[in-house]
This record gives C-alpha cells, structure tokens and sequence, in this order.
C-alpha cells in the first residue's frame, strides 16, 4: 500500500519535470498584405494563387509557399530573416512588375518584427463600378472592365461568367449557378451587364429554398491565363 | 604418453593452425552470390533480370486500383477512397518519377552484361537487349510524367573527394528522351526474338510497340503544345517544337507497320460466338493469346498472383466479404456507340416519362460489344451468375412514383400498400454511400478472371495485366497516319479494330476526324493505363478536367467530342417498377444519378502536366530547372 503510494507519486513527479520546454520557439511573426494593383486588391478564387518565400543561407534550399485568399490578402507566419518573394510565372491573373533593387521580379524581404506589405502587381484587367443586386427572379451585376496591359502583352477576355453559390465562397469551382458571356460579344468594356436566374432551390420565395441570402460574384477568364480574375463577392438578400 | 600427445597436437596447431596473409578472413559468403558467380550462369543472370523485369512502372495497374477512380472513368466504391471524388486539384506531385536508383541498376547490369564473357553470345545478346529495353522503358515513363530528365547511360561512381559536383547533370530536353527512347529501340529489335509466344519478356514485336507508342507521344506533344504556350521551359526541358511533329508521327507509323506487316501478331477472336465475351477474354485468356505483345504475367500458387477479381467481385456471386470496388461511370459507358457508328445517350426517358425495359440489360443493346466486354452492365452474367443491380423498387402512390429502396445488399422490406417482405433493393447495390455496392450502377469487366477461385483471398488470380496489344498498335498507326494527312489508311486501321467490336458499318476516310481518334482510344483501352497520358500528350487534360461542376444533362450532351468536359462522375440506376394493373409492372426504368459523394469537380492545372520534382531532389542538384506552372 505504502509502496504503491510512493510509485504513483513519483510517476506524477516524472510526469511534471521529465520534458523540457521545446528547444525552439514557433515562427511568431506575421507577414500579411495583399496582392494589389495601385492600392486595390485583386481578388482570385480560393487555393488558386500562391507566391514563394525563399530564405537562402540554409543546407537546403526549399520555399515556403503562402497562399493568397479569395480577397486577394496573404498571411504567414515567418521567423525574422532575410526573404526573397518570388510569385511563379503562370500564378494570378496578372504579371509580375520588374523590382527595382533586385531588377528581376524577385522582391526582397526583410522580416524583423511584424510586417504588413502589399505586393504590387499588373493586372491584365481590372473590374471596376460593379453593381450586382436581385431584380425579381434573377441577380443582374453590371461593371466595367478596364484593361491595364495594352503593350504586347496585351490579352483578349474568353469569358465572363456571372456566379451564385449559397456560400461565400464563390468561384469556378464553387458555385450553383452561373451564365457565361463570351469576350468577342461584348461591344463596351465600360458598361457590361450580365444576368443569372436564381434557381427556386436557392430563393426564400421557391418551394425547397430555406436560406433567404445568397453570394454573387463576377469571374473573367483571360485567354492564355490560367487563373481567373475576379470581383468582390457580394451577398444578395432574396 | 599424454605429454607426447601434447607436443604433437602443439605441433599440429603450428603448422596448420595459422592461414595465408591473403586468405586471412576471406569467406566466401554463403547467403549472397557474388558478381563472379552470377556472371557465369545464365539462370543466374535470368533471375537478376526478373527482378529489373518487376521493377517496370506502370501509373494505373490491375495491383493498384484505386488509380482508376481520379479522373472520370470510374468511381471508387470504398469508403476510404472516396476522397478521390472530393477533392477538386490534383497536387502537383502527383505521377512524381524520380528513379535513378532503378536507372543505376539496369546501367550496372548493362555494363557486366557486356562483359560477361563466361555467357553464350546469343544469351548475351538477348540479356543486353532486354536490359536496354527495360532502360528505355523507364526512361520513357520518365519523359511521360516528368518531362525532359537527365540522361544517365553510364553508371557514374563517387570518388570520395568532397566533392560531388561532377555528378550532378542537367535535364535533357524532353524531345532528346524521346529520341533516346526511338534510337534505342532500332538498335534492340535486332537483339531480341522475334516470338509472338513469348509475352512476359521483351521481344521485337515490343520494341516496335513501344517505338510506336513513344514516337506518337512526341509528335502528339509537338503538335498540341502549340495551344499551351505557357507549358514549356526555355530550354525544352519541357514541350516539343511543332516542327518535330511531322517526323515523329512518320517514324510512329512505320514502327507499326513493321509490327503489323510482320504479321506475327493479330486480334483476338477465339470466341466470336459472343463479342462481348470475345472482348473480355481478350485480356484474361492466356492461351495462345495472339493479341498481346507485353504483359506482366502472374501464376497461381507462385507467390505471385494478383487481386483485381476480389478488388471488383460483384457481391450478388463474391468468394470473400469484399469487391464491387472500381465502379466505372456513365460517363465512359455512353460512349460506347450503337451499331450505326453514331451516338447516343442511354435512352431512359420518352417526353415527360420513363422507358419501361422488360430486362434491365435491354438499354444496353444494340452498341458496340465493348461496351459489355468493358463494364458488368445490369443484366449481365459473371461467373455464369446474374448480376443484381437496381437501386429500388418505384411503386405507383397517388398519381406518381414513389421509391423504396434500401440501405444494405439486398435488404427485404415493404412495399406500402403492396407486398411485405419484399426485395427492395439489388444485391450488388447500388446504394449510395455503401462501399462494395455497384454506385454508378456498374462494375468493371476488363481483366476480371471467370475462374472459381479468383476473388478469394487464399487463391487470387494469374491473369495478367496488359502493357502493349496489337489492338492499339493499329489504333497508334491510325493516329499517326490521320496526322499525317492519309485518313484512308487511318480508316483501314481503325475499322479493323472496330470490326473485332461488331462495329461491322466501316467508317470512311472523310469519318476520321481528331474526336474520332481520341474517342476510339478511349472505348478500346479504357482501364489499360492510357487515359491520363493520352490527354496530358493532346493537351486535353485541362480542358476535360477544368474544375467546374457537371450537371446531369452535360454529362449526355456532347458525347464522342474529345474535348467534352468530364468532370464529376454520373451513375445510371436501374429501378424495378411496381404498379399491379399496368402494363409496366414489373419493368425497369433508369435514372442519370451523382452519388452524394462526388462533391468535387477535378482540375487539371497546366502545372500537372508535368509533375513537380521534389525539393530534395532540386536542392542537391542546382543544375535542374523546375517544371512549370507549378
């Protein structure tokens, strides 16, 4: 009994001070931002986009990938050093500026504390004035597209496509409805309008519908990209 | 007495106790052969080949089903792997390749073959040559997932300096491996036999095979990487300048044609009673099977035998608790064309209502016989044994249809208002969410074996898994030939293969257009390992698989066009109909249905076209550049 007492007492002991703390601390500082063009944020489809952080110095050279939301914001969590950013070719429907310190499009980053930094960027397009609210039975958005790449690197739309999802996660890959118009058919990138029927599955009104909201959003596929460029998303109350 | 035995065994011990410097500690080990003995025997050397020879890679196999479920040819009837339909991007290290441990191998084997002068000249020249091929072979599925890979023919040894920079070498350009892969096979055909009997080792007729094979992958590559611009690398480590095309898809035909014209090799068609059958037994009998040029065989009661029929065992007539798992899609079975060459939909509503089949096979009849030799279809028999696939039972309830069905294999329930203890549901499913159930309403066919015994676990299977037949052979010809600007002989070469199908109207030369080739391929070598390298060579890959949601009328719409959108895969349930009084009590009816479980849409990104190669692999050779898009 007594023997039994003095072996649960020294498990409890070994139990409290056999482990140290962990020898290394976890990455505390935090590089956030977003990928924009003159200030404004350019927004992409979720696990789309990602950019590279390398840390060279190290027996091994690998990057840390970051992915950049639907919002177009980034966040991660570094330790202080010396980064450089580098956003692949093929990511994001835009193209990298030339970094002036690097003359590459490789931007340096140092980290040393918490840092919040926008990646500027060329978009091929921009969407700009959108409006996008329920009229009746459909949703209809309006917006301009304005074309910020005109040298020769210039690219024609495909598509624009209209989306609904009931979440507000909202793109090619996540949505209940869309339309779609083609990009030879629009006459004026000033003033494009689109519609979407709201499907009664969707809409309070209908006869299985039970959520009284829903999110749009406006995609453009851009010919020879990859990744999609798109509006912000908006919720619609039915 | 004793002390002179003393002295004489110290004497004794003197003298022979003590070895020769040189011999001191030398044994020979008695649990390895050593390259000496090896290199003297031929069965030796054999028995090391047969290791290099199970060592071939293959992506989708018969040993690792559930590859067949990640695109849009099958659904995966297990619980654990229904992921595969959850999940919308492929990694991109995905179909990573990266051997150069097997690359070292057949280079050291290749080097002591060559100097193995204990060995007959003619077994020597075989070994060499097989070797060379298995090389080859490895390097071409190299250049398949991962583009352009450093060409090592050499074994290359460390010489301890510090300093191992000389053996880093850079990525060849893709075009070179292919050509490497083209040059290699002229020289080895003349080293190998030229014996149709032989099938699990190589052969001329292989070697001409796979020229053909990866010929036609170059040149496809060469002429779609035009619509993918952005799928190259500066330095052709990736992508195929458009004018190669014409050159490869020259070379790609004439390889066939020396196959075909050998006249060695020829369809299969022992059981042209039923060309169902005749498809299905044209990969499980092994008999003077004179179709395949390739195989990797198995043998019953040798260790080495393979598990495909338990894997896919109908449950209605399986030897163990398990099967029924790759279930192939509505998507792949409507492609399967009626007899009239032309096609169409299953037909499963007139107007507003159903069509009422007495038999649940009879929406199947009248298409191409490999659609029954591909896929279990309702109706069908395997083992001799009927197949029992219907959803439910759809009983007549104030004016409309309502359904009863169940939640386990077979369940007996009640019909409301009709009779109780009834069978509601089949015992082969489908019922959605239950693994081993038939969820897309089929079951795959191809290399499932008849015999009694397969689908147990004690017994298994010998039937082997084809790499290279002579029916895609003269589909490679045919491509090549269209590519070249003679649809005529592009037409010869796919109706005979159609022919074999009981697509007996032959197709004329104006027929034969780029969807038709792809759609051939696709119906004649569904589940062989073809569907994923075909549409990365085509630059299909991320059109078909572009990530966006399929609805129930675009899965039948657009059937036969290479690039229709495949995306999530559909089922077509079979329901019997119970409605006493009414002609159609008693039929069947089908419905176009998605298992709750396909969530997702796949995507292709431009950057699985060739897969990503590893940060280890990258960091210790700077000298390689990376795949792009990635």
């Amino acid at each position: 009994m007594f023997r039994r007492k003095y072996i649960t007492g020294l498990l409890i002991a070994m139990t409290a001070f056999a482990c140290k703390k962990d020898n290394y601390d976890e990455p505390k500082t935090t590089f956030q931002g977003s990928i924009t063009y003159q200030g404004e944020a350019i927004n992409v489809a979720s696990l789309a986009v990602n950019f590279e952080l390398w840390e060279p110095g190290w027996g091994k050279s690998g990057a840390i990938a970051v992915q950049v939301k639907e919002d177009g914001s980034f966040s991660s969590l570094l330790f202080n050093g010396n980064y450089k950013l580098i956003i692949p070719a093929g990511q994001g429907p835009f193209r990298s500026i030339i970094n002036n310190a690097t003359n590459s499009d490789t931007i340096p980053l140092k980290i040393s504390g918490s840092t919040t930094m926008n990646i500027e960027v060329m978009p091929y397009y921009m969407i700009r004035n959108q409006q996008i609210s329920k009229s009746g039975t459909t949703a209809v958005a309006t917006f301009k597209l304005e074309q910020i790449i005109t040298d020769a690197n210039a690219r024609s739309i495909e598509n624009v496509y209209l989306y609904l999802n009931q979440t507000s996660i909202v793109d090619q890959s996540n949505y209940k409805v869309r339309t779609a118009v083609t990009g030879s058919s629009i006459t004026d990138l000033n003033n494009v309008s689109m519609s979407v029927d709201i499907p009664s599955s969707m809409s309070s009104v209908g006869t299985t519908g039970d959520q009284n909201y829903a999110f749009a959003r406006i995609g453009v596929k851009i010919a020879g990209v990859e990744d999609l460029l798109y509006s912000t998303v908006v919720k619609i109350d039915l | 007495m004793r002390k002179y035995l003393l002295i004489i065994s110290a004497a004794l011990v003197f003298v022979f106790g003590c070895k020769k410097d040189a011999d001191f500690l030398q044994t020979d080990p008695s649990n390895i052969l050593t390259d000496e003995a090896v290199w003297k025997s031929e069965s030796l050397v054999l028995s090391v080949l047969a290791d290099l020879y199970n060592r071939y890679v293959d992506q989708q196999t018969i040993t690792n089903w559930p590859e067949y479920t990640n695109f849009d040819e099958a659904f995966p009837s297990q619980a654990s792997e229904y992921w595969r339909v959850q999940q919308i991007d492929y990694p991109y290290d995905w179909w990573r390749l990266w051997d150069y441990g097997q690359i070292r191998d057949l280079n050291l084997f290749i080097q002591k073959c060559s100097a193995a002068t204990a060995l007959s000249e003619e077994a020597r020249t075989r070994f060499l040559g097989e070797a060379r091929f298995l090389r080859a072979a490895l390097y071409f599925e190299e250049v398949k997932r991962m583009g352009g890979v450093p060409l090592i023919t050499e074994p290359m040894t460390y010489n301890f300096s510090g300093d191992p920079t000389y053996l880093q070498h850079a990525r060849a350009k893709e075009s070179e491996v292919y050509d490497f892969v083209i040059a290699e096979m002229d020289t080895i055909k003349t080293m190998l036999p030229d014996d149709p009997a032989t099938q699990s080792r190589a052969t001329k007729g292989v070697a001409l095979a796979m020229q053909a094979r990866a010929a036609l992958y170059a040149g496809s590559i060469a002429k779609y990487g035009v619509s993918t611009p952005s799928v190259f690398t500066a330095g052709g480590e990736v992508g195929i300048p458009a004018d190669k095309a014409e050159g490869y898809y020259t070379k790609a035909l004439a390889a066939a044609q020396e196959l075909i014209n050998g006249g060695k090799y020829s369809l299969y068609q022992k059981k042209t009673e039923d060309l169902q059958d005749n498809f299905a037994a044209a990969f499980y009998d092994k008999a003077n099977n004179p179709e395949v040029i390739f195989a990797q065989d198995f043998k019953l009661k040798s260790g080495k035998v393979q598990g495909w029929t338990i894997t896919n065992q109908p449950w209605s007539s399986a030897e163990e608790q398990q099967g029924g798992r790759v279930n192939p899609s509505l998507n792949l079975a409507e492609q399967f064309e009626k007899l009239d060459n032309t096609y169409a939909p299953f037909a499963t509503n007139a107007g507003s209502d159903y069509i009422y089949y007495d038999n649940p096979g009879d929406i199947f009849a009248g298409r191409d016989a490999r659609l029954g030799g591909t896929i279990m279809l309702p109706g069908s028999k395997f083992k001799g044994k009927a197949l029992d696939i219907w959803a439910g039972i759809m009983y007549w309830n104030n004016g409309a249809y309502s359904i009863i069905s169940g939640d386990t294999y077979g369940e007996i329930g009640n019909i409301p208002g009709g009779p109780t203890g009834v069978q509601v549901v089949g015992m082969d499913g489908p019922i959605d969410g239950k693994e081993y159930s038939a969820q897309t309403g089929f079951l795959v066919r191809k290399f499932m074996d008849p015999t009694v015994g397969s689908g147990q676990l004690g017994t298994q299977s010998e039937v082997w898994w084809v790499r290279y037949r002579y029916a895609e052979v003269l589909l490679n010809a045919a491509e090549a030939a269209f590519e070249l600007n003679q649809p005529a002989v592009a037409a010869g070469y796919m109706n005979t293969v159609r022919a074999r199908a009981g697509l007996t109207i032959p197709l004329a030369a104006t027929d034969i257009t780029f969807d038709r080739i792809v759609h051939e391929r696709k119906v004649e070598l569904a589940f062989e390992g073809h569907e994923l390298f075909d549409n990365k060579r085509w630059r299909l890959a991320h059109k078909v698989w572009n990530g966006e949601s399929l609805s129930a009328a675009e899965v039948i719409s657009n059937i036969g066009k290479a690039d229709k959108v495949n995306t999530q895969i559909y089922g077509l349930w079979p329901y019997k109909i119970y409605n006493p009084g009414s002609a159609n009590n008693g039929k069947y009816v089908y419905k176009v249905v998605k298992s709750a479980n396909v969530t997702a849409a796949h995507r292709f990104n431009l950057g699985n076209y060739y897969s990503s190669i590893s940060a280890d692999i990258l960091s210790n050779n700077p000298k390689l550049v990376k795949n792009p898009n990635q």
